[in-house]
């Protein structure tokens, strides 16, 4: 069955909260409105007011009251309306939910997710439109889940549900529209595991969100040059996937590391780390590339937008450089 | 509301362990003995005692930084408290939190925060659980003045009124945030006040009253129980001691000082036992009792285990 990454996040969130009876929603605008995106419409009447709670603007008290819940047994799932207004509940993210557990001394259980639409593409500017995932990889307590493809965004959700330690799940806001096959029957997928989403033995593209999607695109348009490109999708950036990050490098000797966050302490300076630090480095061909969004605020101008972020032919252009 | 003549005894019994516990402390951080900070109560034993013993022992707590009189009122065992300041792996958090992070959740004591605020959401949280278990079951949660300000205690109070969870608020007004006093940071005479913004009921008591506290406690326990929702204490009392160890209390006077250590509550309870047939024998012999399991418990905590890297490794993640 073919549906969209939003679709999936749906139906996930649906099949886990009829399977679970203590897992609840908690954000802005869950209810009649169906969250900012649309994603839970129809879950009010399902499950109820007291399932789907439709919260004040108070992103920093109801992440606690979260944090709460779970300690006494619950599995909230909170949603953001975007990724930016995390930054709001930074200190109950950072300082609580990521904590309670180590500093208890494993007394208690903290299962919660946290899950928002991120990324620019939609014209909404600097404060709606950042990629922030990689703030909350700095934090031991948290995990940070970031998939590409509705197949992985099912089975991740229904993990990352399941998972009795918080999870940041991000969800790119461009990326909703993004469609492939999820199968009719129950599955779930590990966090914490890549995914080779295309093959290739001249170059390894690592990227994970909707910037995998362009790499993809981009991997075809290396193909009409007669480059065989394989793609990697971290899906998981904490914990994260290293043995599949070595292995593919091993098989290609050049990589390219891409995302929509900025470049400067992201994801891909990780990436490279990892490579630079284990056996992968002797088999590098070439240096390490990093390909991140520029170290700018998202500008609303349309053009400067779509600019400040890889796009498919930027990366083809990049992933052209390594092979010279 | 009077106790039974047993529960005074127990109440007392609260009373010197949680004064004796934060001496034996304050002694014991001042010849280096335990490292960190921690922040005495010293002074509001009353409000902890008070509280506690309005309630059910199935009912939960959440405390603050200041928190160790709430840890003992709610019948934690003063060994592994002692453990856990000492950084001892028998402590009630495998000497992973310390003195801010005493939690006890046998004791249904959901804990000590570092950062005030938010814990009253984490409580706030806890009391949505409460509800949706239909367990008649409230949660009381301490906080200090200070907190009142934070963003977080407005955010909670408006969402437990909204949705009229089980909880009770309690302010422990020790008169000064550190350093500064209420008055220059809260814009209402009484904490209590800032209640009507959010449609319930607040009360001022005498916090060094343990009877006052208790009565009030009661009251807003059974509104907290009926579905009626949350009521805010402001429990009026002072900390003898400084914020935390190095407070050289600059920003008050020695008179204010010994003024208010002129209403010590525990030395009022006392009395009222005196004036209602209790001996002071009795009373005395279980001040000594409180005094011997203090030791056992200073005795126990130095000669235990220090956890290793690998303890604190595993408990990063479930």
């Amino acid at each position: 069955m073919e549906i969209t990454l939003k679709q999936a996040i749906t139906d996930a969130l649906r099949e886990e909260m009829r399977r679970d009876e203590k897992v609840f929603l908690i954000g802005e605008d869950m209810g009649v409105y169906g969250g900012c995106f649309g994603v839970t419409k129809g879950f009010l009447e399902e499950f109820g007011e007291d399932r789907i709670i439709d919260a004040p603007i108070a992103e920093n008290a109801f992440t606690s009251m979260a944090v709460g819940a779970a300690m006494a047994g619950y599995r909230p799932v909170v949603e953001y309306m975007f990724s930016d207004f995390v930054a709001v509940a930074m200190d109950s993210i950072v300082n609580q939910a990521a904590k309670q557990r180590f500093m208890l001394g494993g007394q208690v259980k903290i299962p919660m997710v946290m899950r928002t639409p991120a990324g620019s593409g939609s014209g909404a500017a600097a404060q709606h439109s950042q990629s922030l995932e990689t703030l909350f990889c700095h934090i031991p307590g948290l995990k940070v889940v970031i998939p590409a493809t509705p197949y992985d965004a099912k089975g991740l959700l229904k993990s990352a549900i399941r998972d009795d330690n918080p999870v940041l799940f991000f969800e790119h806001k461009i990326g909703y529209g993004v469609k492939g096959e999820v199968p009719e029957e129950e599955y779930l997928l590990p966090i914490g595991k890549a995914d080779i989403k295309r093959e290739g033995k001249d170059l390894t593209i690592i990227s994970y969100s909707y910037t995998l999607i362009k790499a993809l695109k981009a991997a075809e348009m290396l193909e009409k040059d007669g480059i065989d490109t394989e793609v990697l999708d971290l899906r998981t950036l904490s914990p994260l996937d290293t043995e599949a990050v070595i292995s593919s490098v091993k098989k290609t000797g050049r990589v390219l590391i891409t995302h929509e966050s900025v470049q400067n302490y992201g994801a891909g300076a990780e990436v490279a780390a990892v490579i630079a630090d284990s056996e992968a480095f002797f088999y590098l061909d070439r240096p390490v590339r990093r390909f991140g969004g520029m170290f700018i605020p998202i500008p609303y101008s349309p053009q400067l937008e779509a600019d400040a972020v890889p796009q498919p032919d930027t990366i083809y252009q990049n992933a052209k450089e390594l092979l010279k | 509301m009077k106790p039974d003549n047993e529960t005074l005894r127990e109440m007392l019994r609260k009373l010197y362990a949680a004064r004796i516990f934060e001496e034996r402390v304050n002694e014991m951080f001042m010849r280096g003995m335990i490292h960190g900070t921690t922040h005495l109560s010293i002074g509001q034993e009353g409000v902890a005692v008070g509280a506690i013993y309005a309630i059910k022992k199935d009912d939960l707590i959440m405390s603050s930084h200041r928190g160790h009189s709430h840890c003992i009122a709610k019948d934690a065992d003063v060994k592994l408290m002692m453990c856990e300041l000492l950084g001892r792996k028998p402590g009630f958090c495998k000497g992973m939190g310390g003195s801010m992070h005493i939690v006890d959740i046998k004791s249904n004591n959901y804990g000590a925060n570092g950062i005030i605020g938010p814990s009253i959401a984490i409580a706030t949280g806890i009391a949505l659980a409460l509800k949706k278990d239909g367990s008649g079951k409230i949660i009381v949660d301490f906080f200090g003045d200070g907190t009142s300000n934070a963003g977080a205690f407005h955010e909670s109070l408006n969402m437990a009124a909204l949705w009229k969870l089980p909880i009770v608020y309690i302010c422990e007004n020790n008169k000064y945030g550190m350093s500064t006093p209420v008055e220059k940071t809260v814009s209402v005479p009484n904490i209590a006040d800032r209640a009507c913004a959010y449609g319930f009921p607040g009360i001022v008591v005498d916090g060094n009253d343990v009877f006052a506290v208790m009565d009030a406690v009661y009251e807003a326990a059974k509104r907290a129980r009926k579905g009626e929702g949350p009521t805010l204490i402001e429990a009026k009392t002072y900390r003898w001691l400084g914020h935390s160890k190095s407070d050289k209390r600059a920003y008050r006077t020695r008179e204010e000082e010994e003024e208010w250590k002129a209403r010590c509550p525990i030395k009022r309870f006392e009395r009222y036992l005196l004036d209602n047939g209790f001996d002071e024998t009795e009373l005395k012999e279980m001040y000594g009792e409180a005094e011997r399991k203090m030791q056992e418990a200073v005795d126990f905590a130095m000669n235990a285990s220090s956890p290793t890297m690998e303890d604190a490794k595993s408990l990063v993640y479930a």
